[in-house]
Parts: C-alpha cells; sequence; structure tokens
C-alpha cells in the first residue's frame, strides 16, 4: 500500500484552479504516459515523468499558442454539473446556459473532453429546454463528434447543434447527459474476498470548455458515505454521499483542475466484453434471439482465496462485490427461454413474465469476483408480429432494440445480426447511431442461396443505447413454401426409386 | 421385404389369397418394426427430457471431445492427433489408441447434415447417436432371430431388445460411447454369419468381414466376436455338421477380417499376434483340414481312404505336436501369455484382483450382483432356458450358435457388470424364440378347440404359424434350398423357399392339431404370458426413465419444496475454464481426467484411459501422502490445481474420500512407501476420530474437509454418517481457490514454491538457490507488496 501515497500527494499539492502545466497533463492524460495504465498502481511513474520533462513543456507551449483559437463568442453564463457515481457507470449530467455574446448568430456548440475520458465516452445527448415556465419540454439534439484542427493537447471535441441558431444576446439552456464507461479505477487492483472494492475516479473540478464560463458548481455522488480520500479545489463541500466543488467564477477557456475521488463502490462492474445477438426471422411466425455473452466482472481483481464457507456464511461481509446475479429484460411474450453454455444448461435461472415486460434473471454457474470470467448463451423466441410491420412502401422491416437486454451492463463491443428469411433482397438497416455495417450469408436449416445477414458493430455500449432500429428488406411469401416443397419432392423421388427397386429384376439369370 | 410377393405376376391362382396374405404380413411386420424402432429411440429419451441433451458420464465425454476434434480438423488430422492435454507430461498419440468406430460414425452423421445445411452441433449428433443405433440394434435383433427362428421370433427379440434395460443403461441419449454403436454391430455381425450359414453366400460372408471390421472399429468387445465364431465352428465341425457353407461363412471372414482389422491402428498387428485372435487361426486352420478330409474322403474309396487317414494322421500329428510346441512357447515366453490384461480377468475372474488393481477399482468391471440382473433383463431372466429349450428343437447350425452365445455371455457377465451388455442381446433372442414359440402354441390350440372358428380359421392358423413352420423346418429347408439355391440371387431363393414353404406347413397342421393344450388352460397361460410382458414393458419404461436417465454431470434430488439440482460439476469445470490459465495442469483422480479436459479445456495428469499404471499411481500416492509430500509430487508434475470430489456436504456418495483406499492400493502397487493398513484401523476404512493418524494426515483428507466443520460446527460427513475425526486444521501448502455451491467439487492451489523456503532458511540462501531456478517468481514475488 506504499506506492499510492507519492501520487496522492502530489495530486494533494495542486490547490486551487490553475491553467494547464506540465505536470497536471502528465497526471490527466496518463496516455501520454509509456507506462502509466488506468488500473494498475503506477510505481514507475516518477523516473518517466521527470525523463517526459521535455516533451510536456513542448506539450504546454503548443497548448498556449493554441488555445486562443476557438470561436469566442460563445460564453456559458451558468454550467453545473452533476456527476453519478453510484453504479459503474459513470453519468455525468451537465447543465449550460449559453449565452451568445458575440455579434453572428451561432447554431454550434462544442463540448470539450479530454482524450482519456473521449475514449470511455459511451453516449452524448443533448437536451434544450423548449418553452416558458410550466410547459417546458425537452427536445433532442444532434451530437456529433467534430475534430478540430487546433486541439490543444488533443482535446476531443463534440459539436450540439441548435434546431433555431442562437442570436446575439440570446441565451438557451441545455441540458448535457453524457455516460463514461471504465472510468472507475479500482485501487487497490486486488482485493481479498473480504474486503470492499474502492475505486479512483478522476476528473476535473473546472469544466474543460472551449468557452468561457461564469460560473459553474460540480456535484459528486458516491454510492456511500465512505469516502478514502478526494482532493480539495476550494471551495470543496463534502456532504454524506455527496460532493461539492464550487461554485467557481469566471474561469478561462481549457481551465482545468484535476480532482480524485477515492471512494467505496461495493457495486458489480459487470462488463460483457463481447455480446453477439443473432436475430433470426421466420415468416411462420416467430423472431429467434440468441446472444452470446463474455460476462467478466470488471472491478477490482480478485486475490488469493476464494472460500465458500465464508461466502455462503457471512454474504454482508464477504464477496460485497461479487457478481451474484444479473437481470436481463426481455420482450413481452417471449417464450421457449434458455440459458446455457457451452458444457450445458445453466440450471439458476427465473423468468418473470408479464403483459408489458418479461424479466429473466440468471446467476452465472459461480458467483463473479473480479477479473473473472463467464460466458454464457441467452436465446429465446418471440412472436413475429409484435416486431415485423410492412412499410408504405411494400417493404417489411423489423423493428428491435439494439443494444443488450442485461441490466446496467456495459457492452464493449456488440455485433448485432439480423438473419433475414431465404430470399429475402435489398436489405438496409437505420440505427440511431453510427454503426459498422456489412452482408453476410448464413446455411440454415436445408438452405439453398442462403440467408443474408445484416451485420451491425458497435463498441463501448451502455443501457441507453437499447434503443430501436429498423431493418428494411422485401420479401416475397412464395419463398416460405421452398423449403416444404423440398422436402416434399426429395421424399417423393425417395420412394418413387424404391418402387421403381422393387420392380425392376436386375437378375442376370432368369 | 413385402413387395416381391405381391410383385410377383406369373403366381398360380390358387396361391393368389396365400400371397396377399404374405404380402399384408410383410407390410405389417415392416410397420412393426418401424415402431419398435421408434420405441428403441424414444425410450431413450427421457434423459434429454428430463434432464438436458448433454453428455453423459465419464467416457462420453471423450469421445465427444475426440468427435469435435474431427469435426473440425479432419480425418487425418485426427489420425495423426497427439493430444498435449492430457497424461501431462507423456501426452497421448489419440489417433493411435482410441477405436474409431464411434467417433467415424458420429462425425460422419455430422458432416452429412452439415452438408445438407442442417446446422446442428457436434454435441446434438452425439448426444442422439446412441438412440438412433439402438433403433438399429433392435432391427439387426430382428434379422438375426428371423434367420434362427422366423418372423414372429424376430419381431418379438427386437421388440425386447428395444427396451431391455441392460442396454438402455448404456445407449440412453447423451451416453455416447462405445458400446452405443458396439452392440449395433456385434449383433448385425452375428446376423451376416448366420445368413452366410444359412445362404452359402459368398456376399453375405463379405458383408460380415465388413461388419466385423466396423465392430473392431468400434468396440474392445469384438473379440468376444472373433472366439464365439471360432467356437461355433468348431461345435459344428465336432457334431457333423461341417458343410461347405459353414466353410463360406468361416474362412472369408478370418482372412478378410483380420486383414481389415489390422487396419484399425489401435489394433494393428494384435490382430495376429496376441492370444485373444489364436483361436480363431487355430480353427481356421482345423476347419481347412476338415474340408480337406471331406475332399479327400470324396474322391477316394472307402478303403483308400482308411490307408489314407492312417498315413496322415501319424504324420500329421508329430508335425502338428512341434508346432504346438513352438506356439505354446512363444505365447508362455510373454509374461501375461500374450492375453491383455482384461480378458485375463475375463478368464480368471479373480486376476485383476489379485495383480491389477486399476482395473478392479473400475466399479463396471466388478461382478455383477444378482438383483443386478434381475434389474438389467428383468423377466428375460426366466424366458432365457425356456428359449434355449426351444433352440433344441430341432437343432439347427443357427439356434445351437444362439445356445453358444447365451451360454458364453452368460458367463461373461457373471464376471464383469459391463459384459452385462453383451448378455443383453443374446437373452432378448432366446427370450423372443421363447415368448413367439409359446404363444405360437397356445393360440394354436385354442384355434383348434374352437369348433365354430377352426374350420374356417385353418388357412388362418397356417398363416398365423407359418413363421414357426418355417423355423421348424429350418433344417429340412436349409438342405433343401441349399441345392436350389446356390448359386442364385438370394431374393429369388427366398420366393422359391416361400413357395415350397407352403406344402410342408399344410402337412405340420396334422402333427400340431394332435398337439393341441386344453382350451381353458392355454387361454391362462396366454393371459400369464401377456401380464408377463407388460411387467417387463414396465419394468423397462421405469429403468429407462428413473434408474438409468441421470446424466451424472447434474444431480437432482427431489424434496418437499420441489426439485433440486445438484450442478457442481459444471460449476467447477466452468469455473477452471474461464478463471485459470489456458497452460495449466489440474491434477484429480483419474475418474475426472476426461471431464475436465472436455469441459475445463484444461490440461490433466491422468484421466479415465488408464494406460499407464505408475503415472496413476503417483497421483494416488500424492493423494495419500501428507501434504508436505503431496505438494512435492504435484510440483514435480508442474500441477497448478487440485481437484476433489467432496460429497460430504450434501450426501453425495461416489466422492474420493470413497475411492480414496483404490487411490491407497494403486499408489501402494507402484510405491511402496504406502501400505493400505495405515489407513485402515482394524481393517476398517473410517475418517471419524477412531481413524488412523496417517489417513487423517493424507491430502486427500485434508482437502476434502478443509474448514469443512465451519458449515455445521460439528463436521458431520453425510455419506459416511459421522463427524469427521480431524476438524481444525490448516494447509501450509495449498490454498484454497474454489468451492462450488453444495460443496461437491473443491479446486486448490498449489502455494508457490517460496513459500516453503521463507522462514525455513536463511533469506540469503533462498535468494541465492530461488534466483538461479524460478528467478523470475520470486522476483516479482517480492515487488508485490500486498504479500
Amino acid at each position: 500500500m506504499k506506492q499510492p501515497r507519492p501520487m496522492k500527494t502530489f495530486v494533494l499539492q495542486e490547490q486551487g484552479p490553475i491553467e494547464l502545466t506540465h505536470a497536471t497533463i502528465s497526471y490527466f492524460f496518463p496516455k501520454v504516459e509509456a507506462s502509466v495504465k488506468t488500473h494498475s498502481s503506477t510505481p514507475m511513474e516518477a523516473p518517466i515523468r521527470a525523463t517526459e520533462f521535455l516533451r510536456f513543456t513542448l506539450l504546454s507551449l503548443l497548448f498556449f499558442v493554441c488555445r486562443s483559437s476557438p470561436s469566442h463568442d460563445l460564453l456559458i453564463s451558468n454550467a453545473e454539473r452533476r456527476i453519478d457515481l453510484t453504479s459503474h457507470i459513470v453519468k455525468v449530467y451537465l447543465t449550460l446556459k449559453v449565452e451568445n455574446a458575440g455579434s453572428t448568430p451561432t447554431s454550434e456548440i462544442l463540448l470539450a473532453f479530454p482524450p482519456t475520458q473521449v475514449d470511455h465516452l459511451a453516449t452524448v445527448e443533448a437536451l434544450v429546454t423548449k418553452g416558458k415556465r410550466k410547459k417546458t419540454t425537452l427536445a433532442r439534439l444532434d451530437v456529433t463528434p467534430t475534430e478540430l484542427p487546433d486541439a490543444p493537447n488533443g482535446t476531443k471535441y463534440f459539436t450540439i447543434y441548435l434546431t433555431n441558431p442562437l442570436n446575439s444576446g440570446e441565451s438557451t439552456t441545455l441540458e448535457v447527459l453524457y455516460l463514461f464507461t471504465h472510468s472507475l479505477e479500482p485501487f487497490p487492483a486486488e482485493i481479498g474476498q473480504s474486503e470492499s472494492q474502492l475505486v479512483y475516479y478522476r476528473d476535473s473540478a473546472l469544466i474543460l470548455s472551449p468557452y468561457h464560463i461564469k460560473q459553474q458548481t460540480t456535484f459528486l455522488k458516491t454510492p456511500s458515505t465512505k469516502v478514502e480520500s478526494f482532493t480539495r479545489v476550494e471551495p470543496t463541500n463534502r456532504a454524506g454521499t455527496e460532493m461539492k466543488y464550487g461554485p467557481y467564477e469566471d474561469r478561462h477557456p481549457y481551465t482545468f483542475s484535476p480532482i480524485l475521488i477515492h471512494f467505496e463502490n461495493n457495486s458489480p462492474f459487470p462488463v460483457v466484453e463481447e455480446l453477439v445477438r443473432e436475430v433470426e426471422i421466420s415468416h411462420w411466425g416467430n423472431l429467434q434471439v440468441t446472444e452470446q455473452y463474455t460476462l467478466v466482472h470488471g472491478g477490482a481483481r480478485h486475490k488469493g482465496v476464494f472460500s465458500r464457507v465464508d461466502y455462503q456464511s457471512r454474504p454482508n461481509m464477504n464477496g460485497v462485490s461479487s457478481l451474484r446475479y444479473l437481470l436481463a429484460r426481455l420482450p413481452p411474450r417471449v417464450h421457449s427461454v434458455y440459458y446455457r453454455d457451452e458444457i450445458g444448461n445453466i440450471s439458476s435461472s427465473h423468468l418473470r413474465t408479464d403483459s408489458r415486460k418479461s424479466e429473466l434473471e440468471i446467476e452465472p454457474r459461480y458467483p463473479l469476483f473480479g477479473g473473472w470470467k463467464a460466458t454464457f448463451v441467452i436465446g429465446y423466441g418471440l412472436p413475429l408480429q409484435d416486431f415485423l410491420f410492412e412499410s408504405s412502401d411494400d417493404r417489411r422491416y423489423l423493428n428491435f432494440t439494439f443494444g443488450c437486454p442485461l441490466l446496467d451492463t456495459v457492452v464493449d463491443k456488440l455485433t448485432v445480426k439480423v438473419v433475414l428469411p431465404e430470399g429475402s433482397k435489398d436489405p438496409s438497416a437505420v440505427v440511431p447511431f453510427t454503426v459498422e455495417q456489412h452482408l453476410e450469408t448464413k446455411y440454415s436449416y436445408l438452405d439453398v442461396v442462403g440467408r443474408t445477414v445484416v451485420v451491425m458493430e458497435k463498441k463501448n455500449l451502455v443501457p441507453v443505447h437499447n434503443s430501436h432500429f429498423q431493418v428494411y428488406y422485401t420479401f416475397k411469401p412464395i419463398f416460405m413454401l421452398a423449403e416444404p416443397l423440398m422436402l416434399a419432392s426429395a421424399f417423393f423421388l425417395f420412394f418413387v426409386a424404391c418402387v421403381a427397386y422393387l420392380h425392376i429384376d436386375l437378375s442376370i439369370r432368369k | 421385404m413385402a413387395a416381391p410377393e405381391t410383385s410377383t405376376a406369373a403366381v398360380p391362382t390358387l396361391y393368389t389369397n396365400n400371397t396377399l396374405r404374405n404380402a399384408f404380413g410383410g407390410v405389417l411386420s415392416f410397420f412393426i418394426l418401424l415402431l419398435i424402432g421408434v420405441m428403441a429411440f424414444s425410450i431413450r429419451l427421457f434423459s434429454v427430457i428430463k434432464y438436458e441433451s448433454v453428455i453423459h458420464e465419464f467416457d462420453p465425454y471423450f469421445n465427444y471431445r475426440v468427435t469435435q476434434f474431427l469435426a473440425k480438423n479432419g480425418i487425418y488430422e485426427f489420425w495423426n492427433w497427439f493430444d498435449d492435454r492430457t497424461w501431462y507430461p507423456l501426452g497421448r498419440v489419440i489417433g493411435g489408441t482410441v477405436y474409431p468406430g464411434l467417433t467415424l460414425t458420429a462425425g460422419t452423421i455430422w458432416w452429412l447434415l452439415n452438408s445438407l445445411n442442417i446446422p446442428l452441433s457436434v454435441e446434438t449428433v452425439c448426444v442422439f447417436t446412441a438412440p438412433i443405433f439402438s433403433a438399429f440394434a433392435s432391427w439387426a435383433t430382428f434379422l438375426l432371430t428371423k434367420e434362427v427362428k422366423g418372423t414372429g421370433a424376430g419381431l418379438t427379440a427386437a421388440a425386447l431388445l428395444a427396451m431391455v434395460p441392460s442396454y438402455i443403461s448404456r445407449s440412453v441419449a447423451g451416453s455416447y460411447d462405445n458400446e452405443a454403436v458396439a452392440i449395433f454391430a456385434l449383433i448385425f455381425t452375428f446376423y451376416l454369419y448366420i445368413k452366410t450359414l444359412n445362404t452359402g453366400s459368398l456376399f453375405y460372408a463379405t458383408l460380415n468381414s465388413i461388419a466385423y471390421f466396423y465392430m473392431v472399429c468400434s468396440w474392445g468387445g469384438y473379440t468376444f466376436i472373433i472366439n464365439l465364431i471360432p467356437m461355433h465352428v468348431l461345435l459344428c465341425i465336432v457334431t457333423g455338421r461341417f458343410s461347405s457353407r459353414l466353410y463360406i461363412a468361416y474362412a472369408p471372414l478370418v482372412v478378410l477380417g483380420t486383414l481389415l482389422a489390422a487396419l484399425v491402428p489401435v489394433v494393428g498387428f494384435n490382430a495376429v499376434m496376441t492370444s485373444e485372435h489364436f483361436a480363431s487361426f487355430l480353427v481356421f486352420i482345423i476347419l481347412h483340414v476338415v474340408a480337406f478330409v471331406y475332399y479327400i474322403k470324396g474322391i477316394l474309396s472307402p478303403k483308400m481312404f482308411k490307408v489314407a487317414v492312417t498315413l496322415v494322421v501319424s504324420v500329421g500329428l508329430a508335425v502338428c505336436c512341434a508346432v504346438i510346441a513352438v506356439l505354446i512357447a512363444l505365447v508362455a515366453s510373454s509374461p501375461t501369455k500374450g492375453w491383455s490384461g482384461r480378458s485375463l480377468s475375463l478368464l480368471d475372474p479373480t486376476y485383476a484382483s489379485k495383480y491389477i488393481p486399476i482395473i478392479a477399482s473400475v466399479s463396471e468391471h466388478q461382478p455383477p450382483t444378482w438383483p443386478s440382473y434381475f434389474m438389467d433383463i428383468n423377466v428375460l431372466a426366466f424366458l432365457v432356458p425356456a428359449g434355449i429349450i426351444a433352440c433344441f428343437s430341432p437343432l439347427s447350425d443357427s439356434s445351437s450358435f444362439v445356445v453358444l452365445y447365451i451360454a458364453t455371455s452368460v458367463y461373461f457377465s457373471g464376471v464383469m457388470v459391463r459384459l452385462m451388455l453383451v448378455f443383453a442381446p443374446a437373452a432378448c433372442i432366446t427370450s423372443g424364440i421363447a415368448l413367439s414359440q409359446s404363444f405360437d402354441v397356445f393360440t394354436r390350440s385354442i384355434k383348434f378347440q374352437l369348433p365354430g372358428i377352426s374350420s374356417s380359421m385353418e388357412v388362418d392358423a397356417v398363416e398365423t404359424s407359418s413363421a414357426t413352420a418355417e423355423a421348424q423346418n429350418d433344417a429340412v429347408k436349409t438342405e433343401k434350398s441349399e441345392e436350389t439355391s446356390k448359386n442364385r440371387p438370394s431374393k429369388k431363393s427366398k420366393k422359391k423357399e416361400k413357395e415350397k414353404e407352403e406344402k410342408p406347413s399344410t402337412k405340420a397342421k396334422a402333427e400340431k392339431r394332435l398337439l393341441a393344450l386344453p382350451l381353458d388352460s392355454s387361454v391362462i397361460f396366454l393371459l400369464l404370458l401377456i401380464l408377463l410382458g407388460a411387467f417387463y414393458v414396465v419394468h423397462c419404461v421405469w429403468a429407462a426413465a428413473e434408474a438409468y436417465s441421470a446424466p451424472s454431470i447434474v444431480l437432482t434430488s427431489r424434496s418437499h419444496d420441489g426439485l433440486h439440482v445438484f450442478d457442481d460439476f459444471r460449476e467447477a469445470y466452468g469455473w477452471l475454464r474461464h478463471n485459470t490459465d489456458v497452460d495449466d495442469k489440474v491434477a484429480s483422480w483419474w475418474d475426472y481426467g476426461y471431464q475436465t479436459t472436455a469441459m475445463a479445456n484444461r490440461t490433466v495428469i491422468v484421466d479415465n484411459n488408464t494406460w499407464n499404471n505408475t503415472h496413476i499411481a503417483t497421483v494416488g500416492t500424492a493423494m495419500s501422502s501428507p501434504e508436505k509430500a503431496a505438494w512435492e509430487i504435484f510440483h514435480s508434475l508442474d500441477v497448478k490445481y487440485v481437484l476433489v470430489v467432496f460429497g460430504g456436504l450434501v450426501g453425495y456418495p461416489s466422492d474420493d474420500i470413497n475411492k480414496f483406499l483404490w487411490m491407497v492400493r494403486i499408489g501402494g502397487g507402484v510405491f511402496p512407501h504406502i501400505k493400505e493398513p495405515d489407513y485402515l484401523r482394524d481393517g476398517q476404512y473410517r475418517i471419524d476420530s477412531q481413524a488412523t493418524p496417517t489417513m487423517l494426515n493424507c491430502l486427500m483428507y485434508k482437502l476434502s474437509y478443509y474448514r469443512f466443520v465451519e458449515t455445521d460446527g460439528k463436521g458431520f460427513d453425510r455419506v459416511r454418517q459421522t463427524e469427521i475425526g480431524k476438524k481444525y486444521f490448516k494447509l501450509t501448502h495449498f490454498e484454497e481457490v474454489f468451492t462450488t455451491h453444495h460443496w461437491m467439487v473443491r479446486i486448490y492451489k498449489l502455494k508457490p514454491p517460496k513459500n516453503r523456503i521463507r522462514g525455513k532458511t536463511k533469506k540469503s540462501k533462498s535468494k541465492t538457490s530461488s534466483a538461479s531456478s524460478r528467478g523470475k517468481r520470486s522476483g516479482t514475488g517480492k515487488k508485490n507488496p500486498w504479500q
């Protein structure tokens, strides 16, 4: 337990808001360093930092040169940020009051993220409040990642496009929600069975923004009151499970103040490393879904002994962060659900169905401790009429959810395969976010030409991505009869051959 | 088989009625056979319905793994497969040491289905191979029994075999073992032998060799065939039944069969070199001598023949004696007299328990108990003697074969419980004969005694009893048909036979009238027979549903609050599969070797293919040694995890503590410092406070009962029904890394060696010694701040 201390004290020295310097960069952009990983103790940090000093100085010089470039027309009069650290998905709610101080109307607002955070950023959503007082409605805005040529230190941007341009002097309130995955670094990285899981969360006390922020506050919510340490950037308050950074007044663009919070988070970190969902459409009335999971507990790695007797007799003290069960929310009217892995059925699952949803509670074969893995398959059938519709242009489309049905899980890589019936043509997919797409061919029961498979791939998913997508295709119902007819004719030919054989006398001598 | 009769255009009008009846009977028996096949298949599905579609037990997992390899890599890779996942560090040449029949069969089925775009998994194909082949086996039984005693007996025997519990026990869905296809191959080979014997057709003789080849591919039990058929040939010769048909039935089988058998890598030159095959060659020689004698007898006058015999006998005897002496010397020079251990324990049932504990330790190599006969063949046990008697009236070549088959298999089943499986088809065939014969007698009596019906039913009676008539006239008929059908296609000759058969059967009717039994008694006996059959069916269904359907890797228990599932084995294997390094070695008793390699995909030290006794003894010794010595043994084998099966918490009786004495025995057989009496208190095996200190300090005890006392405070073992002897102890060289939900499998990790050195010797010394040998490990260990 000796290694963290130098780093922690080092961080705490950085009191108050500062401009980006080589030290903060090296702290906040650990990727720049050669060997610093996000999830392990880094005893080698100091020497590397020393050797790379020159480089950071250069970087920070570059930064100061560049930082004046983004437009200063906009300024943020008030920003409030709420960071929810209760689960392993970090949710950030950002409320920005944006004011156009320039002369030209603008409809683009930039959000800035440090590059390390961008890697873990799962989704960014922006909403604008419309209407006055009581009749406020939220309208979703387009958000796209943007590359700016002169981004300081590899800062990444997202542009929010306003529906109505913001005229000069006007102001609007934006609600921005973004989620980070893999952003809680367990420390210590390895824990025993009876220890609780402590994690680091790194962020900035000040919002990284290309705009001038007049006033800003950050609230952090931790899952329990047990907080080992946290960086103070005055004024900082902590009450119960909430921490408050700010309010800070009048900060320049790209001001940055790293904070580090070390707190207890005993919730399991279910991470699906890879999920392959295969949705097979049968026009005989069934939709067969097969989901292959590779699940890992992404929390602090389990160390040493696993004692079943402790685990069973003292469940509150032992293996508190272990993953005991998972809940999958399936569509209603689900049937023939199975839950198995490569060596057979897993008997520990419960299915609860009602008219609105189905809940499948599954337990892995063994409780998952940090770093433990399990693979399994969930499969179920669904009535086709709930998901397949005819569009106006005589095409058919499948309307299905995209993400992972397991609640509160992060999916590192998701592949959705929609297996269209044999003979369907012109497939096209409509997904609310960008995915990689390509087509495959699959041969299933008695196929001759094969079925078209629309494959969609996406990385770093959170439950927010469980939105609907559509796959359009054309299909002639006559193809449904192809296989039955084929079978019937095969049997017919077989019997004809039998009859023929019995009627033909092949003997040479009569 | 129905069609030829109906299709013949030139049927005399006299026989039209009967031909139609024959056709109807043919179609009927075809559908009965189809239903028998369906029943044979579906009665074996209880395990899938009650549990799941999963591979069962131990050996099937190995076969499954081999099939997976075959499906993935193809046949050539399969022949060359050297498996480094097992018998570490020796490995095993799978392609050359496995009977490939089952694997190739399932692999072919899988390949065929997949090429038709029916995407069944290898597992599914493997699970359902056994039920499919039991349907084939029941059809083969029909064919065999039909050759012996006619269609009626054939159908009865097929129905009996379709559900005989002994066979079900080895062929339920999921029981993917060699026997699943081997029993079919066995019966089918016998059928083809009998068929050749009855027809004298070289075509069937060739088929017979191919069927024999399939049997050799499938199961080590092929030696039963290659000994039984020579025995029968010898019997035929001795009883003066030598004929050219016998020669054709036997000689090609030996030549072709041996050549083909030598193609199977696992058999290879054993096909000519081991004593198991010796009998066949000896009989082959005898057969030729006899054939030669018959030939000489044919061309010489009786007087000349006598002279020739005395000449040949005097010279021949001398030569024979010399040859036999050389042979005996050769055989005697090998320590096991050229017989493998399993075969020897067949001949001498006490052999294994005396010399090879590893064979004796396997539960299926134990002699069966009387209840197990009743359990496995049920009422057939009573019908068999009747069937044997029926075979003697009249005794033909084929029925004498059945008698010989049942006599030998009864003996073998008495030696090894596993060979009940060979006995079951014989029992079914004889019982089928007995049942159909007695049905025949009783129904005939009833028909002839009912005055109103008897006249109108005369034709009927002939019809129904034609099967038996055929059988009874078998001897006559075969002699007759021999001349007529010598070189004819079988289809034609069969037609001829059928036509011919009408005459003798009408003749036989008169005799049968005299044999009629009293009406009331025959009705009662008929009812009793039906009751017996019903009892058999009920028992079989019960056995299939309850006794033999459990896959043994998943256990269930019924309690007042519903079904409770114990899935601990797969929990442990799943954990090993995902949470240990791919190259880690897992040590366990050999029973779990196949499962560990197949389900956990980890390297094991020993497995169920018990080919290296020393290696198994090493593991046995480690398990029965104290912790430190065991650690050293395991460490020398590069073992990282030790897996033990412990049933004490939930009362699972076949756990490692109950198998432990075998480990001691097998270990002690090779390493004499392990002595069985050290583990027994006054000859009793116990683990309570009366147990010996050696027992309480051995690794198996410690790994099984580590922290067990904390579950209930007393440490009460539910299997042994006693409190354990040593309750509180610590492990110094092993650490618990995983225990399943019901504690049935416990996995321990060997502690790294530096822990052993620390505190004992000076640091500097340990540093130098460890730095040289395992510098990396100690280096990282030192850096780790949490240790």
